[in-house]
């Protein structure tokens, strides 16, 4: 590694600079960005991580369910290929068929692989990885560890990097990608202790920066995601695909209003929670969609049967894919039958009417659940209903990579996790997320080690480096001239506009409205002023953090308009029905040579033959 | 319940600082975050602060409140007495960066020193095979969200400044999780008694007693091991049979 500075201006205000030097520079340090250091580092050259947070905290950690793979502990029908159907079904076959296909050959070989690095998982009567049901998925599949897997996972992939020597940069933001040329060849960050600039220098750039969810109001998601990845990308003139997809999860919290949106785990319906309106009606039964119906249980009775593992029970509706129980919920509140907070109601203490024990069992198989709603909101899961609705929760859509290598349409440049897309299509299916990011961090960690294996060093263009750091520190200087609007309210702003304009029920005006408004924010962004020093400014990091969130708000409103269709995640009161030619086609948003962002519909490659065979067969 | 609560909030940096008074509105279920954010958004919007999951997952908004370690997230406005004003101010064990926020680096410092994970053979089919009791054992420590409020709690670290010799609750309940992870073969016991200086650990059980995953350090983690250290070094026949070993 080499450390060196470059001065930069004279005034207190000045961009210095400091170097680092690697051959893969990793941005991001949830599971994606973990996993994919790993390999790179496996592969025997340097890697630098770079996170917004401290180690560990990344958003993997809220991931509840588990993490899906075929491994056929539980049910020995099981195995890839039913995987790679659900996988499918549940995208509504807009997925990159690829991807779908390496990740559910791959998922069980990485969960072994886990469980070698220490990562503990329930276990079946005979010693085995447990696994649990999931909406979307045929069998029993999500390895799990009682509802904190996510945990399990991150720590399991922290604690296995700091052994092998990956440097770690800690409360680091990288606000532009750097190139010589075509090629990627490092990125430009500030450190949040001091505020320092820091230019790192890399052969090959792998962004693993997660989703979106800050771009509405009501999200599962924490400050950090506010599509970091996505916006650096674009601005290096990769292409983005699928950004109207956003899923919202049905289940977020919803009371009190301080903690609306937190996750509420799918892990809750998987174990015999269902959904109720205010009449106390399981209203899931009301509406199944055709592509599910040979798959939904036809009565309570039976679906309950399934989460106790019968075999020949098939799921209840609560377990349908995520866009459409959130679809039901909304369609409940909005004709009067919702719970008195505007959600709906999630019961798992029913099961007392059927299992001994039910208190000790949620609470053991869902301890994180009971304790968020015993500290949070006073609710006893085991004796009272939850009240609960949709969540802006992850982002299908993203940079259009490789599925081999994950590499995008820069050179050099990498993407892995929420920030790329392709796996999920038009919806993605509980636990396949977790998957994707082992799956796939693996392979860009390989192949982004191999990439800088062959690449000379780059060369780092300073005045792009001077411009953006100058750029950077814009919001200081207009406080100093007593100008400017704070970052928070715009912040704001912007949310309330994607929530209401660009939420579960999209329409043509709304988004339209919608797309005004992020011009009027766009505008006033560039003239935000920051008050105090650069010394850990949260006004700051809110005001840099804009232009990312910014950029995909853009993406996603311009990407919703142009799919005139309902399909998976993306609803238009307007365009309701699926439309056949659409579904043949996506959606890819790119930055157009005038720097005005393009929208075009491309065709979606068609899976071959025998993995069309499959999709057949599991129909 | 609309009405106003009074935040005294550290303000400073290394160098020094004081309290700071805001007064914020207070709704249903707030919590001492919701309030911080408030003051941040309002009044003063380069307060730093550390959090990310706000729902107790993550561990990153620990701090003082009313003098207690507490995670900022879960503690709710409702349980503290809103009449006097809530003092909030940054752990005590690390140094300050700035307001609320601490270096707490050392902590990923010691995790490097622990030996990592070392696995039995798989069995013959290359799977692992373990009881769902034995994987319940450590499920406990396996919660810890890496929130440092043990560390800050522990008199060991906070009045006696020993982070040189002693790795403090949160890394002993670490080593706990590998010794007696159902896979695991590596030894650290002699670590424990030299490196990690479990010794220090004199059982006072404040680390018990603030920990958010109501994980039961003391007596669950550090107990167990100190027996282990115990068995090892203290034992009079053990040491006999070594004298004897290594022989005349």
């Amino acid at each position: 590694m080499r450390d060196g500075r470059v001065d930069g201006l004279e005034d207190s205000l000045s961009p210095a600079f400091e170097t680092q030097e690697y051959d893969v520079l990793v941005i991001g340090a949830g599971g994606a960005g973990l996993r994919a250091a790993i390999a790179a580092s496996a592969a025997g050259v340097r890697v630098g991580v770079v996170c917004k947070s401290l180690l560990g905290k990344a958003h993997t950690v809220m991931a509840e369910g588990g993490i899906a793979a075929a491994l056929g502990n539980v049910d020995d029908r099981d195995n890839w290929r039913v995987h790679f159907a659900d996988t499918m079904r549940g995208g509504q076959y807009l997925n990159n068929w690829r991807m779908a296909e390496i990740h559910a050959k791959e998922a069980p070989a990485c969960v072994r692989e886990l469980e070698a690095w220490g990562a503990l998982f329930d276990r079946t009567a005979d010693g085995r990885i447990l696994q649990r049901n999931f909406g979307g998925h045929a069998y029993p599949r999500l390895a799990h560890v009682g509802d904190r897997t996510g945990l399990e996972m991150i720590r399991t992939l922290q604690d296995h990097g700091v052994h092998r020597g990956i440097a770690f940069h800690m409360e680091c933001t990288v606000i532009r990608l750097l190139k010589d040329g075509d090629r990627v060849v490092g990125a430009l960050a500030y450190e949040r202790e001091r505020g320092r600039m820091q230019v790192f220098h890399a052969r090959a750039v792998i962004l693993a920066t997660g989703g979106v969810g800050r771009a509405y109001r009501i999200t599962s998601n924490s400050w950090e995601y506010t599509g970091d990845g996505q916006a650096l990308a674009y601005e290096a003139g990769a292409d983005l695909i699928d950004m109207e997809f956003v899923q919202f999860h049905p289940t977020g919290m919803v009371w009190p209003p301080s903690v609306q949106g937190i996750l509420v785990t799918e892990g809750v319906r998987g174990e015999g929670g269902v959904l109720r309106n205010k009449a106390g009606r399981r209203f899931m039964f009301d509406d199944i969609p055709p592509l599910y119906r040979s798959q939904t249980a036809d009565s309570e009775e039976e679906g309950w049967r399934y989460t106790q593992g019968d075999r020949n029970a098939r799921r209840p509706p609560e377990l349908l894919t995520r866009d459409h129980v959130a679809r039901c919920i909304v369609r409940e509140v909005k004709e009067g039958r919702g719970s008195p907070h505007g959600g709906v109601y999630l019961d798992i203490a029913w099961i007392r009417a059927k299992i001994p024990h039910a208190a000790e069992h949620i609470k053991r198989k869902l301890p994180s659940m009971y304790h968020q709603f015993q500290q949070l909101a006073s609710i006893d899961i085991t004796e009272e209903a939850m009240e609960v609705g949709p969540t802006t929760h992850y982002m299908m859509g993203g940079v259009r990579v490789d599925a081999e290598t994950q590499m995008s349409a820069v050179p050099g440049l990498f993407a892995v996790g929420e920030c790329a897309a392709g796996l999920h299509g038009a919806n993605r299916l509980g636990g396949n997320s977790l998957s994707d990011l082992l799956v796939f961090g693996k392979r860009a960690g390989e192949a982004a080690a191999q990439f800088a294996g062959q690449q000379r060093a780059g060369q780092i263009d300073t005045e792009a480096v001077e411009t953006a750091a100058r750029r950077a520190l814009g919001p200081f200087d207009r406080a100093a001239a007593g100008k400017g609007e704070g970052p928070f309210e715009l912040q704001a702003e912007l949310q309330n506009a994607m929530q209401e304009l660009v939420g579960i029920v999209r329409r043509e005006d709304e988004m339209q409205h919608a797309l005004e408004k992020i011009a009027d924010l766009k505008h006033r962004a560039a003239r935000v002023a920051v008050f105090g020093n650069r010394e850990y400014n949260p006004g700051w990091h809110t005001a840099l953090d804009l232009a990312s969130l910014l950029t995909v708000a853009e993406a996603i409103t311009s990407a919703a308009l142009a799919r005139r269709e309902s399909r998976g995640a993306h609803f238009r009161d307007d365009y309701p029905q699926k439309d056949e030619a659409a579904g043949r086609t996506q959606t890819v948003v790119r930055r157009g040579p005038d720097g005005a962002m393009r929208v075009t519909r491309e065709p979606v490659s068609q899976p071959p033959e025998p993995l069309r065979a499959i999709i057949e067969e599991f129909k | 319940m609309s009405r106003t609560g009074t935040f005294r909030v550290w303000r400073g940096d290394a160098t020094g600082g004081a309290f700071e008074t805001y007064t914020t509105p207070v709704a249903e279920g707030m919590v001492v975050l919701d309030a911080v954010h408030q003051i941040q958004a309002a009044q003063a919007n380069d307060l730093a602060v550390r959090w990310n999951c706000k729902a107790g997952r993550c561990g990153s908004c620990s701090a003082e409140i009313n003098g207690m370690p507490a995670l900022m997230c879960m503690t709710r406005l409702a349980d503290l007495p809103l009449e006097r004003p809530v003092t909030v101010e940054p752990l005590k064990a690390f140094p300050v960066v700035k307001d609320l926020v601490t270096d707490v680096s050392w902590n990923y410092e010691v995790k490097k020193q622990i030996k990592p994970f070392r696995p039995r053979p798989a069995d013959a089919d290359g799977q692992w095979r373990m009881a769902q009791a034995d994987v319940d054992r450590v499920m406990e420590f396996r919660k810890c969200i890496e929130c440092f409020l043990c560390q800050d709690v522990c008199h060991v670290l906070r009045n006696h400044r020993k982070h040189a010799e002693f790795i403090g609750p949160r890394f002993l309940v670490h080593a706990a999780a590998l010794e007696m992870h159902p896979l695991d073969v590596e030894d650290r016991t002699d670590d424990l008694r030299r490196a990690h200086g479990i010794g220090f650990c004199n059982i006072t059980k404040c680390c018990t007693t603030v920990c958010p995953e109501q994980i039961v350090i003391t007596d669950n983690a550090i107990i167990p091991l100190k027996e282990r250290v115990v068995d090892r070094a203290y034992d009079p026949l053990r040491a006999l049979v070594r004298l004897v070993r290594r022989g005349p």
